[in-house]
């Protein structure tokens, strides 16, 4: 093919798509700055007396709704964007050279980055193992991905504030990388299923085509449709639950049960969200109205990462390359990086 | 014949590429015989680490996500 006809027929403007996403984000901070008039007005031509149970209910789930879809698609598409520059492929090549240790480091901080399905897991943990990579290393990414994604951040941020969030991301990334290194220093790679220890991975030569900077537009689109798209109803069924608890659960209920002085709250929490399995989309919203209600934000937060790093479904696909010793293993492992976050959280803020 | 191998376990995204393919091969009139790979061992042997990927006459073209109609078109003249 020749370069003239790759150029040829409909080479889009890149002015023109920027100006658009400009205009856009224009647009996003124009109505997310009416949202608190507009729930105030909305929930007042309802028939319900100011300050009633259901009347903070109602404003609440009015406010909240468009609030979090929002924020959420405005993260969701510039985690699209961000995610075009990188691939696994290339987050493999960037690993196969580095020792452990940094190798931890680098793996945890690329598995938010790189774009990750949980159907790809599999592959992408043979590609990785067949390339050379450390299993401890590989592990590190593989704790990373799913835990730390945009929706999980983009509604920690919406929701609780950038502090949260920032605090989220950076004990996410520290159980990620202490996890990974201590199942490479246990040294378990006899406990790989045998056909994965005797993969060697072919090499290729394969590039993707580099992308210009409208393709990277149309991915951090793509990525609001699809992501946004799947998750928006549980998103509102969250915010639902929320709305219910805001209103009708008095204030300190959930102090004793889940505050800080009940230490047990914490194990109680990781070991109830194992068997759990929601997205950050869902459970975030519910996780915002328990700590306005007095439940303590470490034990919330354990809770949260376990019900989204350790879950069922993925030690089921994970069985297909883990022995069951190893998997128990890296549940083991997580769970007390979990713990120890949740403890730690809770020690250090009051 | 083009011999294009769809690598994937298996998953929804995988059944729509090959069937991307084989819209793309139908509507551009190529003639192509299009296999499943679902094997990881034989997956990685390609040198890929995310699904579903495509392979055209031996060569590895994409990996990762749904191709796009455009690139299918490319790929197969």
């Amino acid at each position: 093919m020749s370069m003239a006809q790759e150029q040829l027929p409909t080479k889009p403007n890149p002015a023109v798509w920027l100006s658009g996403v400009a205009g856009f984000v224009t647009l996003w901070f124009a109505i997310y700055g009416q949202l608190v008039p507009f729930s105030e007005w909305a929930a007042g031509l309802l028939p319900l007396a100011k300050g009633s149970h259901a009347y903070e209910s109602v404003k609440f789930f009015i406010y909240d709704t468009p609030k979090v879809l929002m924020l959420l698609t405005l993260v969701v598409f510039a985690m699209g964007v961000v995610r075009s520059f990188f691939s696994p492929e290339r987050t493999r090549a960037l690993l196969a050279g580095k020792a452990e240790g940094v190798g931890n480091v680098a793996a945890a901080i690329l598995g938010v980055f790189t774009p990750f399905c949980s159907c790809s897991a599999v592959p992408l943990f043979v590609g990785f193992v067949s390339a050379g990579i450390p299993l401890g290393v590989t592990f590190s990414f593989l704790i990373a991905a799913p835990m730390i994604n945009e929706v999980a951040l983009g509604l920690l941020f919406a929701l609780l504030g950038w502090k949260v969030a920032l605090t989220y991301l950076g004990f996410g990334l520290g159980v990620a990388i202490i996890s990974g290194w201590i199942i490479g220093r246990l040294k378990l790679e006899g406990w790989l299923e045998e056909w994965v220890r005797n993969v060697r991975a072919g090499s290729t030569d394969f590039a993707p085509e580099s992308l210009t900077i409208v393709d990277r537009i149309k991915a951090g689109i793509e990525a609001v449709k699809d992501i946004v798209g799947k998750v928006w109803l549980w998103i509102i069924a969250g915010i639902a639950a929320g709305a219910f608890i805001h209103g009708y659960v008095p204030a300190d209920l959930l102090a004793t049960i889940m505050g800080r002085d009940a230490w047990w709250s914490v194990p109680a929490a990781v070991v109830l969200g194992v068997p759990m399995y929601s997205n950050a989309a869902g459970i975030i919203p519910v996780v915002e109205a328990l700590l306005g209600k007095g439940a303590a934000l470490g034990t919330v937060l354990a809770f949260m990462m376990s019900v989204i790093a350790l879950s069922i479904p993925e030690m089921i696909i994970l069985r297909k390359v883990l022995t069951l010793k190893l998997i128990a293993v890296f549940v083991a492992v997580v769970a007390a990086g979990i713990l120890a976050v949740g403890f730690l959280f809770n020690a250090l803020f009051t | 014949m083009k011999d294009i191998k769809v690598l994937g376990p298996g998953c929804k995204r995988c059944e729509t590429t090959a069937q991307m393919v084989r819209d793309e091969a139908a509507k551009l009139g190529i003639a192509v015989d299009v296999t499943k790979v679902t094997d990881y061992a034989e997956i990685a042997g390609y040198g890929i680490a995310s699904t579903p990927g495509i392979v055209v006459d031996g060569k590895v073209v994409h990996a990762g996500g749904l191709p796009k109609f455009e690139d299918i078109g490319k790929w197969l003249a």
